[in-house]
């Protein structure tokens, strides 16, 4: 077979001849239908016009529906009328050109430097034809120029003729300014005038005379579209509704015979001239029913008609909606959940899902036995198959066949079995909004009993998911090509590192960093049998270590085990996230266990926890070990050790509970006066303001002044006091405080929040004030300032809130709400933009970053050629870690 | 695991035997000279470490050989151990070398985009100076990607040379001189007499003080529009004889007096003066850098505007691109959004590199590009078709929004590779063959 590539494609005007030629039929009556209901000939609903109807063979082409693309016919206009379209450029011309002549009004200053107008068209037309080789942009320029130029020039250089000024109505109607009275230019004055223009001139305004004639903009023959483009609806009355473009054109082909009638029977002028303007009506809104200054025709309930230009424009429009995205087959929707238990790179599909999408696999001698048994098995059993393609290009549907054990015998090499989708297949995997490339990856295929698709928990953060209702899609690659692709370049674990900073987007989050933590802490110290279970949860082969305490029972620490899974040469060293505050170290041997070391291999202190293998952590351990020992690794690693993690924490019992924000009776009386305190403050700090004693922050009125100390000094500081006063209070080994501290889920404000207070609600950073005359709710008294009465919430979650607190967080809740909504709209366009503006780039084999067209926007791809996915955080080479690397176990 | 230390205590002690376990300086000597033979163990030296790199990869660029040689020597390694660095660091610099084809122009954009969508609108936030708000989040991106004729808060920052650095009062004065003060800014009343002619101007003494200005300055500058005096009763109040009865002439006059300069830089709104590292910088709000350069005692190599346009036409196009980059930059990085500086050279780049900043849009990089459909596809679908058409012009489906139109593979990534086949030598072999 022969493959056809697209070169180019040429924009041009239709000329009459062109349009004549084309056409398969001249339009000739008005009728539409006869009495039987069939389509009359020659009407806009002529059969020859393309094949709508199932079943029916186009006369013209012999295709039937589906394979004929439908052929144009042709109108002959009574009177000419001018193409909404073009109107600018008609006028732009009938102001550039000779009324007389038709010649461009060459400029006084360029028949000075040229001698005399002729030649100065030559030389102009010489430079221009040099420049929109090499500059086109500028060769625009300089016939918007001269064209500007040429407006002002008063008399023809050529024929002598005196110009007259052209003034343009609303939509299409010209008038030329005589003296004092205006003359109506009608579309046929308006096509003479334009035929009169040369070549050589046109081609120096940016015209193409070859591709379109000006006068080509004035119609005399309209081209009727093919009826494929307009289809009518059965409805189920079986009346039939017609497409806007169908009604648009009979009102065209209505009004063009009334108006030949009329000029035949030799009708009064006024009458010709009033039938003409609703012919020019008709054809410009059958193009644009938006152009601006004509009222949009509407269909018979109101509704504005979509015509040609509103097919083709906006979001849902032709190019943006179905030929910029395409609709597609073979592929699948379904809610998503989690599954701890398949591969980082899995999927799991659905039976149902995975009997109705097929994969095409050419028989071979190879995989003959299995594809028999996939047609036995049919479309109704998994794993089964749904069509079979014999090499004739038959395709034999399975649901129809009688004896599919008879089919299964003739099958050879050569045929294509469309069989369902198994275990192992590659799928391309996606959730909206597809912000980046992330947001689609590979899978491989785990076909599951359930309805939902199932995914690793550590994929979430780059498709950005949750399991609250979320949806995602599946596609599947047809060809060979396709799914060799997508298994090299998309797979989950070739996307672990990001592009946008050099670090990893897939790593441990939530209960994996919970569990490494509980796992590596030095209090955790194993039996043989808890073990012998994690290492098997992580899929350990080989002997166990040297245990750690010998006596009087085996005993292993976790970070013993976890050493098991770190490539012998691997020396790291760094902070762990717990290293805060009072349990900060910088060195190894930390009292805390906040310093982490590893050394060959082996985990000699520190615990692991968020900035160890937490995802979004560049430069942690997780992201040097991805980078230096291969993304396939970094699978495993997820795959295995975080299963241990996990295994742990459902061994031991990991859980938040209403205790776990319980402060002590003695913490809570003591929040109590901080907050008495802060109260009392907020009304000193009035009351000097009111006294005009209050310090002014620079820049600042005292009002404004007033409202910064209160918030920043007097209440923010409460809330941090009660806060710290809660955690002190609280069981260091307290799961909530655990988790916030290590970086798995929350933070300590959340705690404070929830354990000790609210703090202060805000609206666009200040306090909240507006509801009431000079307050913000009826329950306290107009012009209080203090600290409740503009949104303090001094409750905690626990504690429970006051119906004015809850009034408050409500208030400052919303605003989070409405922010998220504005911004999605506004950051989702600026990503079109911006897509839009660099998407044709790529990098040269010389490492130059180019336009389509060659030309170069970087000499050398980010100033040094680095891919940012590949570098350490920005660095293409990290010294330091290189050093660690080596001589790292040495001290 | 069996020196698992109970406390810090006696982790500090340890240490301190180990300094006085030490060895004396005589057997370290000796030491040295062993290992002066011995290649495991001789201290690599920078001629070594940069003939090394040199003999085997000669690519390598100057400032990673250049941090090379400086922490190798700084930790002491043994020339064994620097050549395993070095090793390490050309493989580590070869592979992350970006690959032909890579479509890093949508990378760039995902790159940028995506994080967007994480930002606060909260257009405000403190810029280390409480006093200035200065817009940043995703309406300052949106602003610069734009590339906005001016900022909604324009700024300069106002770098001084070594006379006025360091010393807080020479830069207040600075500021003072910098700052556009009129009239109406230092009166406190303006009254007129429509029967004499006559406007009384009452001036405040304090905030003639904050602005350092003398009541003499404001009357020499008065005298221009008549004869001025000072009242007998107030020495802040001047009294300016028009002559003027014309009511409407008169008030005229009033607005125009109020809105008279008296010393300053046109644009300055304010200025603040700001501690950084252990300099003083002045922060003004308005920019207006032509001016501000020129002023004595600024440092016009570092001072800067916020305003790409204003730097574009005072600095030229490489000072716009690189004050592109820290812009963007500063607020990503502000937003706590990690993205690699690379996407952000590469949209300044292209925002640049015709000479003038152009817009991320229609009416910049993407209006100016050469395919007709891709110009369809984005905005303005309609226009940029019947336009196509008059001008005769032909897509020659280069980029990526033309060839998904059409259905064609894109020429990016693995759609950029071709083949090239010699196909009279496959026909010569299966001559041979058969």
């Amino acid at each position: 077979m022969d493959e056809y590539v697209i070169a180019g494609i040429k924009f041009g005007i239709l000329s009459p001849d062109e349009i004549r030629k084309m056409s398969i039929a001249p339009i000739l009556t008005s009728e539409i239908l006869d009495e039987d209901g069939m389509p009359i000939r020659n009407s806009i609903m002529d059969p020859r016009l393309g094949v709508v109807e199932p079943g029916r063979r186009c006369e013209v082409c012999g295709n039937t529906i589906g394979q004929c693309p439908g052929h144009f016919g042709h109108l002959e206009l009574a009177r000419p009328v001018i193409h909404v379209g073009f109107i600018k450029h008609i006028y732009d011309l009938l102001r550039a050109t000779c009324r007389n002549c038709g010649r461009f009004k060459v400029p006084e200053e360029y028949i000075k430097r040229y001698r005399d107008p002729e030649r100065a068209i030559g030389e102009i037309l010489k430079i221009y034809r040099k420049m929109s080789d090499r500059w086109p942009l500028l060769a625009r320029r300089l016939s918007e120029t001269l064209k500007r130029e040429a407006f002002r020039v008063d008399r023809c250089p050529f024929c002598g003729e005196k110009q007259y000024k052209i003034k343009i109505e609303k939509p299409t109607t010209f008038y030329e300014e005589k003296m004092e009275d205006q003359v109506k230019l009608n579309p046929i004055e308006v096509r003479q005038r334009l035929e009169r223009i040369p070549d050589s001139d046109l081609e120096i305004l940016g015209y193409d005379p070859k591709e379109s004639r000006p006068e080509w903009m004035v119609l005399t023959v309209l081209a009727i579209p093919p009826l494929t483009i307009r289809p009518s609806i059965v409805l189920e009355t079986g009346a039939r509704s017609e497409d806007d473009l169908t009604h648009k054109l009979a009102d065209i082909v209505r009004t063009n015979e009334r108006l030949r009638e009329h000029i035949a029977s030799g009708a009064p002028n006024i009458i010709v001239e009033d039938l003409w303007e609703l012919l020019q009506y008709h054809v410009t809104t059958y193009f644009d029913n938006e152009a601006p200054g004509v009222p949009p025709a509407k269909q018979r309930y109101g509704r504005p008609l979509r015509t040609l230009a509103q097919r083709l424009k906006g979001k849902e429009g032709r190019f943006r909606g179905n030929l910029s995205g395409k609709r597609v087959d073979y592929s699948a929707r379904s809610v998503i959940s989690p599954d701890p238990y398949i591969s980082l790179n899995d999927v799991g599909v659905p039976i149902e899902i995975a009997k109705v999408l097929t994969i095409p696999e050419r028989v071979t001698s190879w995989n003959l036995e299995n594809m028999r048994r996939l047609i036995i098995n049919g479309p109704y059993t998994w794993p089964g198959a749904n069509y079979v393609i014999s090499p004739d290009g038959r395709r034999i549907d399975l649901r129809f066949v009688n004896d599919r054990k008879a089919l299964a015998e003739t099958l050879t090499s050569g045929w294509i079995v469309e069989r369902h989708l198994m275990d192992g297949d590659v799928v391309l995997f996606n959730r909206q909004p597809s912000l980046h490339r992330m947001s689609i990856m590979a899978h491989k295929v785990r076909v599951l009993p359930g309805k939902t698709f199932r995914l690793h928990l550590a994929v979430c953060p780059p498709y950005n998911a949750d399991f609250d209702g979320d949806e995602m899609n599946l596609h599947v690659p047809q060809s060979e090509e396709a799914r060799a692709e997508a298994r090299t370049l998309m797979l989950v674990q070739e996307h672990i590192l990001s592009p946008r900073y050099g670090g990893p987007i897939i790593g441990g989050l939530q209960d994996y960093i919970s569990g490494s933590y509980i796992l590596t802490s030095k209090a955790t110290l194993l039996t043989e049998e808890e073990v012998i279970d994690l290492l098997a949860a992580a899929r350990y082969v080989g002997p166990l270590p040297e245990p750690a305490i010998l006596s009087p029972k085996k005993l292993w620490t976790g970070k013993q085990l976890l050493s098991l899974f770190l490539p012998d040469d691997f020396n790291f060293r760094a902070h762990a996230n717990v290293s805060a505050g009072n349990l900060r170290c910088d060195d190894e041997e930390c009292f805390w266990d906040s310093y982490v070391v590893v050394k060959k291999g082996k985990l000699l202190f520190g615990v692991l926890d968020k900035k160890s293998i937490g995802s979004q952590q560049p430069e942690s351990m997780f992201h040097h070990l991805v980078r230096e020992y291969g993304s396939e690794f970094g699978r495993m690693f997820i795959d295995n050790v975080f299963r241990m993690f996990i295994r742990i924490l459902e061994k031991r019992g990991f859980t938040m509970s209403f205790d776990d924000i319980v402060i002590s009776e003695e913490a809570e009386r003591e929040i109590e006066k901080i907050m008495k305190k802060a109260f009392e403050d907020v009304y000193r700090l009035i009351e000097i303001k009111e006294r005009g004693e209050l310090e002014p922050v620079p820049g600042r009125s005292i009002d404004e002044s007033l409202e910064i100390k209160i918030m920043d000094e007097v209440l923010r500081k409460a809330r941090e006091e009660a806060g710290e006063v809660a955690i002190r209070s609280l069981d260091p080994f307290n799961h909530a405080f655990v988790m916030a501290r290590t970086g798995a889920r929350g933070s300590s404000l959340n705690i404070t929040q929830m354990a000790a207070c609210l703090g202060q609600q805000s609206i666009r950073g200040e306090r909240i004030h507006r509801g009431y005359r000079d307050r913000a709710l009826p329950h306290f008294k107009p012009g209080d300032k203090g600290a409740l009465a503009r949104g303090f919430v001094v409750s905690s979650f626990r504690k429970g809130l006051t119906p004015t607190e809850i009034f408050f967080h409500a208030a400052g809740g919303r605003e989070g709400l409405v922010d998220t909504a504005v911004r999605t709209s506004q950051s989702g366009y600026m990503q079109r933009r911006l897509i839009n503006a660099l998407q044709d780039l790529y990098v040269e084999y010389d490492g130059s970053v180019r336009m389509p067209d060659k030309s170069i926007i970087q000499v050398v791809y980010g100033d040094d050629g680095i891919d940012p996915m590949k570098s350490v955080h920005g660095k293409s080479v990290d010294v330091d870690r290189l050093i660690e690397r080596v001589v790292g176990w040495k001290r | 695991m069996t020196r698992a230390k109970s406390s810090k205590k006696s982790s500090k002690r340890s240490r301190e035997q180990a300094k006085s376990r030490s060895k004396p300086k005589e057997t370290r000597e000796e030491i040295k000279a062993v290992a002066e033979a011995e290649p495991t163990l001789r201290q690599a030296t920078e001629d070594f470490i940069r003939k090394t790199i040199h003999e085997k990869a000669p690519y390598m660029p100057k400032r990673i050989v250049d941090e090379l040689v400086s922490k190798i020597t700084a930790n002491n390694l043994t020339e064994e151990e620097a050549s395993k660095v070095i090793d390490l660091a050309i493989n580590e610099y070869v592979n992350s070398l970006i690959e032909p084809g890579e479509a890093v122009g949508t990378v760039t954009a995902q790159s940028i985009g995506e994080p967007g969508t994480q930002m606060t609108l909260r257009t405000f936030h403190y810029a280390g100076v409480r006093e200035l708000n200065v817009t940043l989040g995703l309406p300052r991106l949106i602003e610069l990607v734009d590339a906005r004729k001016t900022p909604s808060t324009p700024i300069t920052y106002v770098y001084l040379d070594e006379e006025h650095r360091h010393d807080p009062e020479k830069a207040r004065s600075l500021a003072r001189k910098i700052e556009l003060t009129r009239i109406e800014n230092v009166a406190s009343g303006i009254y007129m007499d429509l029967v004499t002619g006559i406007i009384t101007l009452e001036l405040d003494p304090e905030m003639l003080e904050d602005k350092g200005v003398t009541v003499n300055q404001v009357k020499s500058i008065l005298e221009k529009y008549g004869d001025v005096k000072v009242s007998d009763e107030n020495p802040y109040t001047l009294i300016l004889e028009t002559g003027i009865v014309d009511y409407l002439k008169l008030s005229r006059l009033r607005d125009k007096i109020l809105r008279t300069k008296i010393k300053g830089i046109k644009n300055i709104k304010s200025v603040i003066i700001q501690k950084r590292g252990n300099e003083y910088v002045l922060i003004t709000d308005g920019t207006n850098l032509r001016a501000l350069m020129k002023v004595k005692g600024v440092d016009p190599y570092r001072t800067v505007s916020n305003d790409i346009k204003e730097i574009e036409e005072v600095l030229g196009i490489e000072a716009a691109r690189t004050m592109l980059i820290r812009e963007i930059m500063n607020v990503l990085n502000e937003q706590g959004l990690d993205v690699d500086i690379r996407h952000v050279t590469l949209v300044a780049d292209i925002m640049t590199r015709s000479g003038t900043v152009k817009q991320i849009g229609r009416h910049g990089v993407t209006g100016e590009k050469e395919s007709t459909l891709a110009r369809a596809a984005f905005e303005v679908t309609v226009k940029h078709l019947l336009e196509a058409a008059a001008r005769g012009e032909v897509d020659e489906l280069l980029g990526v929004a033309e060839n998904i139109i059409v259905g064609q593979p894109i020429p990016l990534g693995t759609g950029k590779v071709s083949l090239m086949m010699k196909t009279s030598a496959i026909r010569k072999k299966q001559g041979d063959g058969g």
